[in-house]
């Protein structure tokens, strides 16, 4: 293992996160300040409680989840689209890297950032409402697998897109959709029955509903199977991986 | 010399079947300049970048080391650095940090000394705290050259190295390569300009259509190929050649002033002497003689054909 390259990409990643300070930590917790104004204070005052949960309360498992969800695709990407871009990549690939270490670093970085935002809007979420945490373990776990899993899966977003529209059309027009209905601002038991069985196909409801099990102990979906999902999901993205670094796609071709 | 890069029968076409290697041998020598001419979009930018690691050979074998590129990539890209044509670089970083990430990605430890005097040595010194999209080309260019030198490498590959660079820097840095040299730094460098080529290779390789058509020491293959070229201007015109003079391959200029003797190489050694005690006897008198030898340009022109 080449440590000292895997400590060089990390830090290289962290310090373009310090230097972009403003946009990758500030706007998300605007943003999620102004779901808690409009969906909790505002709508959810009208909305008594979900589960015998407060509507506030209820919905920031979810804005989490959201949140980490779209940082950690959208830094996996950019991580490694834009060397890939602008051509200084050629430093990467001819160093004594394996891919195997390259992820590492950038996927590393990538889900440590989320991370930290997710812990900062946990803490701006703590200012608007109640905040429990049944299994502070099981949250951890939880969200962890999610950051590093979606990391991933933005590092590889990152590998095939050519060009800035393929980098963006995941994170913008297939994600917002499966958060919101992904049962982030509303429990699916809501739902009619056909939507709720349509809900299942969504990968996003097991993030959420583990995450809120973890919170308040109510779920959609049995908290062991959205670890199960959630599992998979690392499964699936990691051998796409595999599949990266035995053929070179993308990158030495 | 032992051979620190051994490429056999490499070659390489690329996902849209474009063939760019067909089928190349090359051993590179221990501490040797070599320089890879050949036009725009020979193959010289695959071949490096296959001993790099940055494209897979279709097939063939690259040995750097005696380590074969793709299965020992460790152990051959750490003894590699490369400058690679284009300039690119992360516009946000300062010329300290990104050459530092430079020396941490290959595996090194830090060595902030290590890295002081080679930014000192391409006088980046007082730009090291300067962002990147900062600096001039030619900055540019010295920082994608102390990048590559950051982790002490044994083999140095130059990718057009004075493509766009001004003549100041140019004589520079060829300063360093010949100090790289002596330090026992293997240096191969790919360029348009034969007088580059000419003024410090040991040897030259040229590569048109994706296979290498010859590669020689350099004096070697001035010698075999360089034409020489004798002229002498006359005092008086002339307005045929003698008949003595028929056995030297002589040519008259139309105005008659000016005669051209065409050799080889060596083989001029005996002929002059003898050609000009015939001039002498035939009371054709000169005033001025000249000799040109042909450079590496002619030689390439004329193995690339002339559209190259």
């Amino acid at each position: 293992m080449n440590f000292e390259a895997i400590k060089s990409i990390y830090l290289f990643e962290m310090a373009r996160l310090q230097r972009t300070l403003l946009q990758s930590v500030i706007s998300p917790v605007i943003t999620t300040s102004l779901y808690f104004i409009v969906f909790g204070t505002a709508i959810g005052s009208r909305i008594q409680t979900v589960e015998g949960v407060s509507y506030g309360s209820f919905i920031t498992p979810g804005l989490i989840m959201l949140t980490l969800l779209t940082q950690c695709i959208s830094n996996g990407s950019i991580g490694i689209y834009f060397p890939k871009f602008t051509g200084t990549i050629y430093e990467i690939l001819s160093a004594p890297v394996a891919m195997t270490e390259i992820i590492i670093g950038y996927v590393g970085a990538a889900a440590t950032k989320g991370l930290i935002i997710g812990v900062i809007i946990l803490a701006t979420a703590s200012f608007f409402v109640d905040i429990r945490i049944a299994h502070p373990f099981m949250m951890v776990l939880f969200l962890v697998l999610t950051a590093i899993t979606f990391s991933m899966f933005g590092f590889i977003i990152g590998i095939w897109a050519k060009n800035f529209e393929q980098l963006n059309i995941i994170p913008m027009l297939v994600v917002p959709p499966l958060t919101f209905l992904g049962g982030s601002f509303y429990s699916i038991n809501m739902l009619p029955p056909f939507w709720q069985t349509v809900s299942h196909f969504n990968p996003v409801l097991y993030l959420v509903s583990g995450c809120r099990w973890s919170f308040y102990e109510i779920a959609d979906v049995n908290p062991m199977i959205s670890l199960g999902m959630i599992g998979l999901f690392l499964v699936i993205c990691l051998s796409i991986l595999g599949w990266i670094f035995k053929t070179g796609y993308r990158l030495r071709n | 010399m032992a051979s620190v890069v051994s490429i056999d029968k490499l070659t390489k076409t690329y996902e849209n079947g474009f063939q760019a290697l067909k089928g190349v041998d090359l051993e590179i020598e221990e501490g040797e300049i070599l320089a890879l001419l050949g036009p725009n979009g020979a193959g010289k930018t695959t071949l490096i970048s296959i001993i790099c690691g940055l494209v897979n050979p279709s097939t063939g074998k690259v040995l750097v080391g005696g380590h074969d590129v793709v299965r020992d990539f460790r152990q051959t890209r750490s003894q590699i650095g490369l400058v690679p044509q284009e300039l690119t670089t992360d516009m946000f970083e300062t010329v300290w940090s990104t050459v530092n990430f430079s020396r941490g990605v290959y595996g090194k430890k830090p060595n902030p000394a290590l890295v002081e005097s080679i930014l000192k040595e391409l006088s980046l010194w007082s730009k090291k705290d300067s962002m990147l999209r900062e600096l001039s080309g030619g900055m540019k260019r010295r920082v994608m050259i102390a990048k590559a030198l950051a982790h002490e490498p044994k083999i140095l590959f130059l990718d057009e190295p004075t493509a766009g660079v001004d003549v100041n820097l140019r004589r520079e840095m060829w300063q360093l390569v010949e100090k790289l040299r002596a330090s026992g730094v293997t240096i191969i460098l790919t360029t348009h300009y034969i007088e580059e080529a000419e003024e410090i290779a040991d040897r030259v390789g040229v590569i048109n259509g994706g296979k290498l058509l010859l590669i020689e020491e350099k004096a070697a293959l001035m010698k075999k190929l360089g034409r020489k070229q004798l002229r002498l201007e006359l005092t008086e015109p002339l307005k045929a050649l003698p008949e003595s003079l028929s056995a030297y391959n002589l040519t008259l200029s139309d105005d008659g002033t000016a005669l051209v003797h065409e050799y080889q190489g060596e083989e001029g050694q005996g002929t002059i002497a003898s050609l000009l005690s015939t001039l002498a006897a035939e009371n054709i008198h000169f005033r001025d003689l000249s000799t040109r030898q042909s450079s590496l340009e002619d030689i390439f022109v004329a193995l690339v054909g002339e559209d190259a």
